[in-house]
């Protein structure tokens, strides 16, 4: 039997991950909501998502002592990030006057700003929320059998500028083009939700599921 | 390509049975919530939202375990609105698989609610649903309150004004009812989604009064709603959520297929 674990530091819906995890994994998967670092050390693949405030997201991390399961997780097996989740994977974020977060990877999240505009010129409003397509920059396992530029939901003020080019697997256009995928090894992270974005996301989560971490 | 605007029935529910009232007071029976809502995952829809309009607090589980049993089968945002009052109904509403709640009465009678919900749960979850009528006389400057108790008493509360507070008090979202159009099949207040759209920072959802496509499109175009919602046109099968979207697109609308 595989277990699939869904970190629970307490930030977010984490409901509507599990349940959309369950109605993906075959008969030898389980799927486990867990705050306990055995129980995430002990995974096959571990989904780590997220939602709220990057400074409140870096304490809970830090007060239900996740930060190095995290880490290592991260570093040792198939591993999912989702939103918050992802974001907070970089070096910092300008969220809450600037919050260090766990650095895994060289990048900055950064504000949309109150003065976003479309191509015609029209304001944007922000949160960015809702449907918006998303662009494979590169191939990835985590994409097979999902149409380039399929629309996934999205419900974020923040956004990610990744340093190094080669993280990137996806990105996405609102008022500017952002990364909002990326991958390295076993990791591969969204900013948007595959939980909620019927049948592109649901063929995401099967791919995760059924995915070895190798490229 | 771009953002898509969103197209999100709305299922008023009483005692678990999905219902809608003309002008908040006359209703009628349109069915099963779960059966709705997969019905229109299936359709398309980009959004669900449920508004619990059950007058008995006693009953208030039945919503609980429709959302539970919704949230399994539908893998799409959910917004669960009515009734919730305090920190504990927002929490039993997400743990329940929503993904957003509406608050509309409590937020007037405690504005810092929103604040301290936004604050432990995130602005992405929380929605603020405001009624609008317009109480300005002909010749006047135009000039909508809010209500609240679902439509039934005055606020004295100045429309663009609570909008505004609401969205510097952390809200996600505002979810718009024209009280005037609610109900009528007339099409949206445009006048007033437009001037709410233009003084908030964050997406507007309107809603009340929709009868035909072109109100839909309306909403969009003239309204700068970033979503729109309906309820009775899609539930007595008057149209399809994918009927809207092709006519929306026709008209220049960005929508996801």
């Amino acid at each position: 039997m595989q277990t699939i674990a869904v970190i629970d530091y307490g930030m977010g819906n984490l409901r509507s991950v599990t349940k959309a995890l369950e109605h993906v994994v075959d008969k030898n998967q389980k799927v486990i909501l867990t705050s306990s670092q055995k129980e995430v050390a002990a995974a096959d693949k571990v989904v780590f998502p997220g939602q709220g405030a990057a400074r409140d997201c870096m304490l809970a991390i830090d007060e239900y002592e996740l930060r190095e399961t995290i880490l290592d997780a991260a570093r040792n097996k198939p591993f999912l990030g989702i939103c918050m989740g992802m974001q907070v994977l970089v070096h910092s974020s300008e969220e809450n006057g600037g919050t260090a977060c766990l650095g895994l990877y060289p990048g900055q999240v950064k504000y949309f700003g109150g003065q976003l505009k479309d191509a015609k010129g029209e304001r944007l409003k922000v949160p960015h929320m809702g449907w918006n397509q998303v662009t494979q920059t590169r191939p990835h396992p985590l994409w097979s059998k999902i149409d380039n530029n399929s629309r996934f939901y999205f419900v974020h003020s923040y956004y990610l500028e990744t340093e190094s080019p080669d993280l990137e697997v996806g990105h996405c256009v609102y008022g500017k083009s952002f990364t909002c995928a990326l991958a390295q090894d076993n990791v591969f992270a969204m900013q948007c939700h595959p939980e909620k974005s019927a049948d592109a996301g649901l063929q995401l989560l099967t791919n995760f599921v059924q995915w070895d971490g190798s490229l | 390509m771009g953002l898509a605007k969103r197209i999100i029935p709305c299922l008023d529910v009483d005692n678990g049975r999905v219902v809608k009232g003309v002008k908040f007071v006359e209703i009628r029976d349109a069915g099963d919530p779960v059966e709705n809502a997969r019905r229109y995952n299936l359709e398309g829809a980009d959004e669900i939202t449920f508004l619990d309009i059950t007058a008995s607090s006693d009953n208030r589980d039945t919503i609980v375990h429709m959302v539970e049993a919704v949230a399994s089968e539908v893998f799409i945002p959910l917004t669960v609105g009515g009734g919730i009052r305090e920190i504990a109904d927002v929490r039993r509403m997400l743990n329940a698989g929503a993904d957003k709640v509406g608050i509309n009465t409590a937020a007037v009678f405690n504005p810092e609610f929103v604040k301290q919900a936004a604050d432990r749960f995130g602005s992405q979850c929380i929605v603020v649903a405001v009624d609008a009528k317009k109480v300005s006389q002909s010749g006047e400057e135009n000039r909508w309150e809010i209500f609240t108790h679902g439509g039934r008493k005055g606020t004295g509360i100045d429309a663009l004004e609570w909008v505004a507070r609401m969205d510097q008090y952390g809200a996600g979202e505002i979810l718009l009812t024209s009280m005037d159009r609610d109900g009528t099949k007339q099409g949206f207040d445009n006048e007033l989604n437009r001037l709410v759209s233009e003084t908030v920072k964050i997406p507007v959802i309107a809603s009340g009064g929709v009868g035909t496509l072109e109100h839909m499109a309306d909403g969009v175009l003239i309204g700068k709603a970033d979503a729109v919602l309906a309820a009775s046109i899609f539930h007595f099968g008057e149209y399809r959520i994918s009927e809207v979207k092709r006519y929306m697109k026709s008209r220049g609308i960005e929508v996801r297929d």
